[in-house]
């Protein structure tokens, strides 16, 4: 195991460095100058050359690099050119918000999707298979930025059960929460169902019933726990679907989270910080990605030896 | 069944995206200020938007940006992918590690992350979500030839065109891909999917299609603004978006099915 994380591990290394590589090329890829972009066509000069002295863009490109990936490992991602901050700070401060929210859509996609997908299994072609399975197709095409506003429409507007946007109670996560983790549910639904499916053609399922264990027991205790697996594994690759979403979710419900601060700086053309919150959820993404290969290898020995 | 009503759903959008705006009675951009807002009605089918314009017919015309993403999108991914991957596949050795290598830097960012980023870097404009979409779009189709070359390049027809004296390009061109196009047309078709919610995500957060053109994303972003008084700016394109991406993942689906009747 030690072997295959310390190769694993070794061959995430090269991929992080080619992500922070090409983050640093996106000010590059500005059209003109982007201290220019930043500041206005008729911004004086002095101040042109002073953003970019700060921004070391008036040094040469391989020291420009060289900085930045000494800035990287130091933690140093440069200041922020809206708040005058270091962008870490202003990450950091989002980060507890954005985990907060992608945590309650993931419970949220859970809560739904498992008893979904073993209805949709136990009744296999019937009409509450075809229904369940409907919902989950339609949850899989629904774009969450639509979803987003038509919640708020029926359970705020519509109903007054819940906050339109915001955050601070209980009650602000249920529509992000819910916006966020419907994509997720419909597919881990579609999946429980499936794999549950296949679990239920095993012989031992069918040796359990046989020994008198009511048709209940045997599907939560035996078929759907051998079933969790590959949709624990599915869950974790998803992530990254679900940090993408925060970023369209906080901007309809206004979520002080590392998202919504994206689209902040995208619009105040804040590019440092635009550099930042894509590397910081590159990053985590990747992250995440190595911790459940390791955990699948871990689980499943059969991984390790491939 | 689902396969058929999928293309019945992607033939009539794509039609009214084709011929609607030329035959449609209303125009996409006059402005009937007093009227702005109003419900649905005999005269304006979808009602106004929030500058009293016919949703009707910004909704046909955004179709056409719809399609129009996801055909270029699609299409260009597809042919630039197909040609790396199988590049990557069939020569094997540095030239796959360097460029499996390309590949995952590309995948480590998550979603439509580096599509955004691109769009902010350069601006936001219909071109420039075509490139960032295509930046990211190459990559799942160079995987999915890489790994079906690997297989194809084995078998003895492929052998026997090598044995024969043919050169590279003939045999990728000739022998190979084609034998990958199965695969990839299913993943065309699913891919439609994809990009025409990236372009309306992208144009729902302004990085998208400017003003006055319309597209469903810029559209559903103005609706928000009135959800008490207009629920119908929200409604109606996110209905369009949905119907749409329904439509090509039950022909995706299909087609699947048709092409590998296993994976059904």
């Amino acid at each position: 195991m030690l072997r295959y994380a310390v190769r694993r591990i070794a061959l995430t290394i090269p991929v992080l460095l080619g992500v922070a590589t090409l983050v640093f090329a996106l000010i590059h890829l500005v059209p003109g100058d982007p201290a220019e972009a930043m500041l206005g066509e008729s911004a004086p000069a002095a101040d042109l050359q002073e953003l970019r002295g700060k921004l070391g863009l008036d040094q040469p490109l391989l020291v420009q690099y060289e900085r930045y990936l000494r800035g990287l490992v130091t933690g140093n991602l440069g200041l922020s050119f809206r708040y005058q901050t270091p962008v870490g700070q202003e990450i950091g401060q989002r980060i507890g918000p954005t985990a907060q929210l992608a945590a309650a859509a993931m419970v949220v996609a859970i809560l739904i999707a498992l008893p979904l997908g073993v209805i949709a299994a136990l009744y296999r072609g019937r009409t509450l298979d075809h229904a369940a399975m409907t919902l989950s197709l339609l949850g899989v095409s629904m774009p969450n930025f639509w979803l987003g506003p038509l919640l708020a429409i029926v359970l705020s507007i519509q109903l007054g059960w819940l906050p339109v946007s915001g955050s601070g109670t209980p009650a602000h996560f249920v529509l992000p929460a819910v916006t966020l983790g419907a994509a997720l549910a419909a597919m881990l639904a579609r999946m429980t169902r499936a794999t549950l499916v296949d679990e239920l053609r095993e012989l031992y399922v069918v040796a359990a019933r046989a020994r008198g264990l009511s048709r209940s027991r045997v599907v939560v205790a035996h078929a759907l726990r051998n079933s969790l697996i590959p949709i624990v594994t599915i869950v974790g690759l998803q992530l990254g679907a679900v940090l993408t979403g925060t970023i369209i979710t906080e901007t309809i419900f206004a979520w002080p989270g590392i998202g919504r601060l994206l689209i902040q700086a995208i619009g105040f053309r804040d590019y440092p910080l635009v550099q930042g919150c894509v590397l910081f959820i590159a990053v985590v993404y990747v992250s995440m990605n190595l911790v459940v290969d390791l955990v699948y290898a871990w689980l499943d020995p059969r991984i390790r030896l491939q | 069944m689902m396969g058929r009503l999928g293309a019945l759903i992607v033939l009539i959008v794509g039609a009214a995206a084709l011929v609607g705006p030329w035959i449609l009675p209303a125009d996409p951009f006059y402005q009937d200020l007093p009227l702005r807002l109003a419900s649905p009605s005999w005269g304006h089918p979808l009602g106004l938007d929030e500058l009293g314009r016919d949703l009707f017919a910004r909704l046909v015309l955004g179709a056409r940006v719809s399609l129009f993403v996801g055909i270029v999108v699609v299409g260009v991914s597809a042919t630039v992918g197909s040609i790396v991957g199988g590049i990557a596949g069939y020569a094997g050795g540095w030239v796959d590690m360097a460029l499996g290598r390309l590949m995952d830097v590309l995948m480590a960012f998550p979603g439509i992350l580096l599509a955004i980023a691109l769009v902010a870097v350069l601006g936001p404009s219909l071109e420039h979500v075509v490139l960032a979409l295509v930046t990211i779009g190459w990559v799942g189709y160079a995987r999915l030839v890489r790994g079906q070359v690997l297989k194809v390049r084995e078998l003895d027809y492929v052998q026997a065109a090598r044995a024969s004296g043919a050169p590279v390009v003939r045999l990728l061109a000739l022998h190979v891909l084609p034998a990958t196009f199965s695969a990839v047309s299913v993943q065309a078709t699913l891919g439609m999917a994809g990009a025409i919610i990236a372009e309306a995500s992208l144009s729902f957060l302004g990085l998208g299609v400017q003003p006055p053109m319309p597209s469903w994303g810029t559209m559903l972003d103005a609706g928000r603004a009135h959800l008490f008084d207009a629920p119908h700016l929200t409604i109606v394109p996110g209905v369009a978006i949905v119907l749409l991406v329904l439509g090509f993942n039950f022909a995706g689906d299909a087609l699947r099915d048709r092409l590998d009747p296993r994976s059904s």
